[in-house]
């Protein structure tokens, strides 16, 4: 823990988490804009940021009014993929039997692209917000169980004997060993199916729905209004940032001790 | 008894050097095993592990086995602890047959196999939290055993942010904060190097003498077996079985220097020889 050396002040915001990548992010927004103008590419094609920015800007109440079917669908998908995903992923793990009946069948599942299931959904669910939210936890699902079978199953044996013959109760030894030391590899699944999660979400309101960004760019495409197209498409990515942002925090507050969060505790004590 | 291989060799010379049998038949403390051997069901068939052992621990008694790696030493450790049931035969502790895990043993691995989220005082505290006792009247001991093996001030410290040997030293505390009768330990300092094992050799020692366990411990090194000792089982290579059993009369308390005594390094050499004759110890 090295005294921090004296930085000036440019130096020191350059280093902030958020500078780099909005530096980037300028970067390319810029490239975007010159190469429109170098190779003349017509405004039907690609739009210029300048387009994209204002159609933000006069759309704006628009735009957030149909940002929040998206969102309520994500979080419900992605919810329900952590609810399920992290149990059936511990019965995966826990039984050998459970593992060769049900393993090689969700991986199955898995291959079967949800864009082209997802129109049963709206046969059997309607247009309302119900197929969206299973779109998105069928999508943010398999991310989740893979991730938490491989963190329930890299526990020591060592230490679960240890624990065990402590006298401690199956479910004991599993609260104290087991789900703490799958909670890593937990998250980095949820980080995933978060993220997965919106794009369900949009392909369910791609395939029957009067609602959400998924609904505001099909609508876009279709008259060739590509600046909104790219507005929503700014906003989606957003939405996706936010959500990765709260589960990270949530990580952090969670596995302060993982070695991924290790600088922080230095800084901390 | 039955030696397997070394009641053939009929010069034995020097007191040491004999081999010996239990000292107390009949008694009910400590640990027994009669009869007892293992074998594991794979899909490849049965795989031996132990074949049938008998011998017996007293109770405050530093009991050490040594033997090739693969001999079934780990197994011997779960059988004790209750965690795996002998395929025959049956293990006594303290008179009682062993059929599940009965709590009455603190285990040391090789690794200190701390818990990366709890800190040292509550890493301690483990086998208080699993077997449900009063943490309350448990907390002063855990905190006098971590003064006892030297790491009085690093209680509220993350376990990686303690060295490897004194990791294991709050293992150690581990294994004892709940009073068990046995300490069985399996291989517990051979991921150290080689200056911080001889000081924990001595450390376990004095820890062995101050709180007057039972002590089993499983090691690859026959110095450290006889440094440790009272007596020395050898096992041979898989399925284990007991190749002889050494008396180590060295006096007590020992320090590092007993390891240039004459009936060390012979002790040290006859041992040596079951390896020799067998193949090798690795």
């Amino acid at each position: 823990m090295a005294e921090p050396k004296p930085q000036n002040a440019v130096s020191k915001m350059l280093n902030a988490a958020w500078v780099r990548p909005l530096l980037f992010l300028v970067f390319i927004v810029v490239a975007w804009d010159l190469s429109i103008r170098l190779f003349k590419i017509p405004a039907y094609q690609i739009p210029a940021p300048a387009d994209v920015v204002a159609v933000l800007r006069s759309d704006w109440p628009e735009l957030l009014r149909q940002c929040w079917p998206t969102t309520y669908a994500t979080v419900w998908g992605f919810l329900l993929s952590a609810l399920f995903g992290i149990p059936v992923a511990m019965l995966i793990a826990g039984s050998k039997t459970v593992e060769s009946y049900v393993y090689p069948l969700l991986v199955f599942s898995q291959s079967v692209p949800k864009i082209a299931i997802a129109p049963l959904f709206v046969v059997w669910f309607g247009f309302g917000i119900l197929p969206k939210v299973i779109s998105a936890f069928l999508l943010g699902f398999f991310p989740v169980v893979v991730s938490a079978v491989q963190g329930f199953k890299s526990v020591d044996p060592d230490m679960v004997d240890l624990a065990r013959a402590m006298q401690g109760s199956r479910f004991q030894v599993f609260c104290a060993v087991n789900l703490p030391h799958a909670l890593p590899a937990i998250f980095s699944g949820l980080k995933v199916s978060v993220t997965l999660a919106v794009v369900g979400a949009v392909v369910g309101e791609f395939v029957g729905s009067n609602s959400g960004i998924g609904y505001v760019m099909q609508r876009s495409i279709g008259t060739f209004d590509l600046p909104t197209m790219f507005a929503a498409l700014v906003l989606l990515a957003l939405l996706g940032v936010i959500l990765f942002w709260i589960v990270d925090r949530i990580e952090k507050l969670v596995i302060p001790w993982h070695v991924s969060q290790r600088e922080d505790v230095i800084f901390a004590s | 008894m039955k030696p397997a291989k070394a009641v053939s060799e009929t010069v034995q010379p020097a007191a040491h050097l004999r081999l010996v049998s239990d000292r107390a038949a009949g008694d009910t403390s400590g640990i027994r095993l009669s009869g007892v051997s293992k074998t594991y069901r794979t899909r490849d068939g049965d795989v031996p592990s132990l074949r049938p052992l008998d011998f017996h621990i007293n109770d405050g008694e530093f009991f050490v086995v040594v033997g090739p790696s693969g001999c079934g030493k780990s197994t011997l450790l779960k059988l004790i602890s209750g965690l795996l049931p002998p395929t025959s035969g049956e293990v006594l502790v303290e008179g009682e047959k062993v059929t599940t895990p009965h709590g009455n043993v603190g285990i040391v691995f090789q690794n200190a196999l701390l818990l990366p989220w709890r800190n040292i005082l509550s890493n301690v505290m483990l086998p208080i939290d699993m077997k449900r006792l009063p943490r309350q009247e448990y907390l002063a001991r855990a905190k006098s055993l971590l003064k006892l093996v030297g790491l009085e001030g690093f209680e509220k410290k993350l376990p990686w942010q303690l060295s490897g040997g004194m990791q294991q030293r709050a293992s150690i505390c581990r294994a004892l904060v709940h009073d068990p009768r046995i300490m069985l330990m399996d291989e517990p300092f051979g991921a150290l190097d080689a200056l911080t094992r001889e000081r924990m050799n001595v450390e376990l020692m004095r820890i062995q003498r101050e709180t007057k366990k039972t002590v089993l411990l499983i090691t690859h090194s026959i110095p450290e077996a006889v440094f440790l000792a009272d007596r020395v089982l050898v096992m041979t290579e898989r399925p284990g079985a007991i190749a002889a059993i050494y008396d180590v009369p060295l006096p007590r308390p020992r320090s590092l220097d007993v390891m240039a005594d004459p009936v060390f390094t012979e002790l040290v050499q006859r041992i040596r020889k079951h390896f020799f004759s067998q193949g090798t110890l690795d």
